[in-house]
């Protein structure tokens, strides 16, 4: 009629320990659906720009320099973020704690930075269009950005000798590295479409 | 008839918690968030029915007398939101979900349970929210589309408190997401393939893709609409340099998919119900995955077919009435396999049955309306109208919701341990059939003739049909009577079904019924071939046999 075997080793006892970690996983089509807001904010954005003329005196040029000092900060705090799971895997836990309190000051400043370019801006959130989605995508953006860096902290405490996490229990730290990777890579992207296009 | 079971089905000992409160408590048990988000589901589809009661009592005349014409949005739009966000949405795949996929997968839980727990409770307060903003100030009055720039320009309050209760829906909805594609690609028992796996996991893997993909856009979106509404940017506003059709392109990104997020688990719970009471393998299992991972890539590229009066240009028009004509393909191959699993099948008409059968009538019927609404010609003389109205209840009430109670009374004794009872199983789906095909049915030939929907007044030559379509949805709402009566009574006098009344194959009918916590008291059996139905044991090879060798050896004209 039908097969209905069970194996003989016994599956309830390995399902009774803890089952294999998914949480990376999870975390992961997370951020594809996270990944797909900004999609939206993108696509809305080049929709806008394709078809609304903006009102005349206004114009989608930006200022480029501390923008793209912004963006290699962002990225050299991703090389930063790996040296310091690096360092936690071979156990160096001060040095990983070094690296990290690094990447977080490293997103500060980011942080920082774009708020001295809101206020050296000459439009504001309503003033048209262009002004208005930028301030939401980059504002979105910079929200994801203060949350990774508070998770970089709270990493950075429990990385303390004798806190959670250590190269036993690296998932706190390997999840937060996995998004704020993310939050890099969106930036790139939104860097090229907002000011470099 | 090699079946070597291995959980032990004694009723003596139950490692089940007892007491009803655990339903009220944050439990993390897939089992109990199942019938949660089913019982939460269901009050909220007596209140969206209650609205829904409202409108076709205003539609009886063709002047506004029942309702002021502000309430009258305002219930229009709440049935809308209600019917969608919180019964059909959070019952056919976090509901039946929860229950049946670890089953399915020979897993104890959800690869998450504690997220599955927050997913089920973000829905109850946001439904409060919801109607509460009725009560508050008024209800938001831009139907569930909430197309600006009319969601701008209606009162503000609801509309806000309609975007808050719809993120946090859609969050659930994500969260919800999330843990089926784990759990269905990451948390297989040992030795258990995809391709072995019964259909109503492929279709939750394809929907919560879907959900994944989609839902965040809509996210994003209106919490511009918000910006627009509160802080007075222009995004969506013409007047202020905006594009209303940018919203309207993002809203349809998720809203066109969740048309799939609705009916792609009610096709595969349909394909779950149809094999055993036909006693065959479900027909074309192959080319049943196929198809529902074509629709979930089609279904993400059709969304403007909704917007074909927006000033879509010439291009976007022929390449979505392409795209969307191309979902009939999918579609249609399903619909041929159903059929297919019943042809010359052992069918037992019972109430799950008769549902079941009654989905694939209504739901070909909206089919074929919907490819109709894809050729531009057609929409463009019929959008906005009754027909667009009829079509879709076709799909979301004659599809999902005649599904949802066909599964009801199908997994009602793997629930409860007693079945439910069959005459007034059979009255409930009568009044329904009857109802619902004269309440929608009309709608069409309205449509046709030019009456417009959402709106409380209509010409006076439509009133008769207006009539009938209402007389409908009284014999709906009576309908619900003996379901409520047979689900409450049955509960406790019901005829006892033992572990497995439809001597049903798939994974859940393998443990007791009830199940205990943790769905197995041994181990959980690794089934092969979840339809192995009606054969001989030694005409099987099953390692590698597939539904169409299956179906060939069952019938006897077609063996080889």
């Amino acid at each position: 009629m039908t097969t209905l075997t069970s194996s003989s080793t016994s599956v309830s006892e390995q399902q009774h320990e803890a089952h294999a970690d998914h949480r990376m996983f999870g975390l992961a089509t997370f951020l594809v659906a996270d990944g797909m807001t900004f999609a939206g904010f993108f696509a809305a954005y080049l929709t806008f720009r394709a078809v609304n003329p903006l009102p005349s005196g206004s114009s989608y040029e930006l200022e480029l320099v501390l923008p793209t000092i912004n963006t290699l900060l962002l990225l050299v705090s991703s090389f930063t973020f790996h040296r310091a799971g690096s360092a936690l895997k071979r156990d160096n836990r001060p040095l990983a704690r070094r690296w990290l309190l690094v990447t977080a000051a490293l997103g500060f400043a980011f942080l920082a930075g774009q708020m001295v370019e809101y206020f050296s801006l000459p439009f504001g959130l309503t003033d048209n269009l262009f002004a208005s989605t930028f301030y939401a995508i980059t504002g979105f953006h910079g929200l994801h950005v203060t949350l990774g860096g508070l998770m970089i902290l709270i990493v950075w405490w429990q990385c303390r000798s004798g806190g959670r996490v250590s190269s036993q229990n690296l998932f706190p730290l390997e999840a937060a590295e996995l998004y704020w990777h993310f939050v890099d890579g969106i930036w790139v992207v939104l860097y090229g479409i907002l000011y470099l296009l | 008839m090699t079946i070597s079971l291995t959980p032990e089905t004694q009723h003596s000992v139950s490692l089940q918690p007892q007491g009803w409160l655990r339903y009220l408590s944050f439990s993390t048990d897939h089992k109990v968030i199942g019938l949660q988000y089913l019982i939460c589901g269901f009050i909220f589809y007596l209140i969206g029915g209650a609205l829904a009661g409202a409108i076709r009592t205003e539609l009886l005349t063709p002047i506004s007398d029942f309702l002021p014409r502000e309430t009258y949005n305002e219930v229009l739009t709440l049935h809308g939101t209600v019917m969608i966000f919180l019964w059909i949405v959070p019952v056919v795949n976090g509901g039946f979900g929860n229950y049946l996929i670890p089953f399915y997968v020979g897993a104890r839980d959800m690869a998450f349970p504690r997220l599955n727990a927050v997913a089920f409770w973000l829905i109850p307060p946001a439904g409060l929210l919801l109607i509460s903003s009725y009560f508050i100030a008024s209800a938001a009055q831009s139907g569930w589309t909430a197309y600006p720039p009319l969601s701008i320009t209606t009162p503000a309050t609801g509309q806000i408190i309609w975007i808050l209760s719809v993120l946090l829906l859609g969050g659930s909805s994500i969260f919800g997401g999330i843990n089926f594609i784990a759990t269905i690609l990451k948390l297989r028992r040992p030795g258990l393939k995809l391709m072995q796996l019964p259909m109503y996991c492929w279709a939750m893997l394809g929907t919560s893709i879907l959900v994944v993909l989609s839902t965040p856009v809509l996210a994003g979106t209106l919490v511009l609409l918000s910006f627009d509404i509160i802080a007075h940017t222009g995004f969506f506003n013409p007047s202020l340099g905006g594009n209303a059709v940018v919203y309207q392109h993002l809203f349809w990104f998720y809203s066109h998919p969740a048309v799939y997020i609705m009916v792609l688990p009610a096709f595969g719970l349909v394909s779950e119900i149809l094999p055993v009471h036909s006693r065959k393998p479900l027909f074309g299992y192959t080319t049943m995955v196929y198809s529902i991972m074509g629709i979930v890539v089609l279904g993400l590229i059709v969304w403007a077919h909704h917007m074909f009066t927006s000033g879509t240009p010439p291009w976007m028009r022929l390449f979505f009435t392409i795209a969307t004509s191309f979902i009939a393909v999918p579609t249609g191959i399903k619909f041929f396999n159903w059929l297919a699993t019943m042809w010359g099948g052992r069918i037992a008409l019972n109430t799950a049955m008769l549902f079941s059968c009654g989905f694939i009538v209504n739901f070909v019927f909206g089919g074929i309306t919907g490819v109709a609404l894809a050729q531009v010609p057609f929409d463009i003389h019929v959008h906005d109208t009754y027909f667009v109205v009829g079509h879709f209840h076709y799909i979301v009430y004659g599809g999902t919701v005649f599904v949802i109670f066909a599964s009801i009374y199908h997994w009602y004794p793997k629930v409860t341990g007693r079945l439910l009872n069959e005459p007034l199983g059979k009255l409930h789906f009568l009044l329904t059939f009857i109802g619902f095909n004269l309440c929608f049915a009309p709608q069409h030939w309205l449509g046709l003739n030019g009456m417009p929907r959402r709106v409380a007044e209509y010409d006076p030559q439509f009133t008769l049909v207006n009539q009938l379509s209402s007389l409908g949805a009284l014999l709906m709402a009576l309908s619900t009577l003996p379901f409520l009566v047979n689900v409450v009574i049955s509960a406790f006098r019901g005829e006892l079904a033992g572990d497995n009344p439809w001597r049903a194959l798939t994974p859940e009918w393998l443990t007791s019924s009830p199940p205990p916590v943790e769905n197995w008291k041994g181990e959980a059996p690794l089934v092969h071939e979840p339809y192995g139905y009606g054969m001989q044991p030694e005409e099987l090879a099953l390692a590698g046999a597939t539904g169409s060798e299956l179906w060939r050896l069952g019938d006897p004209d077609r063996r080889p």
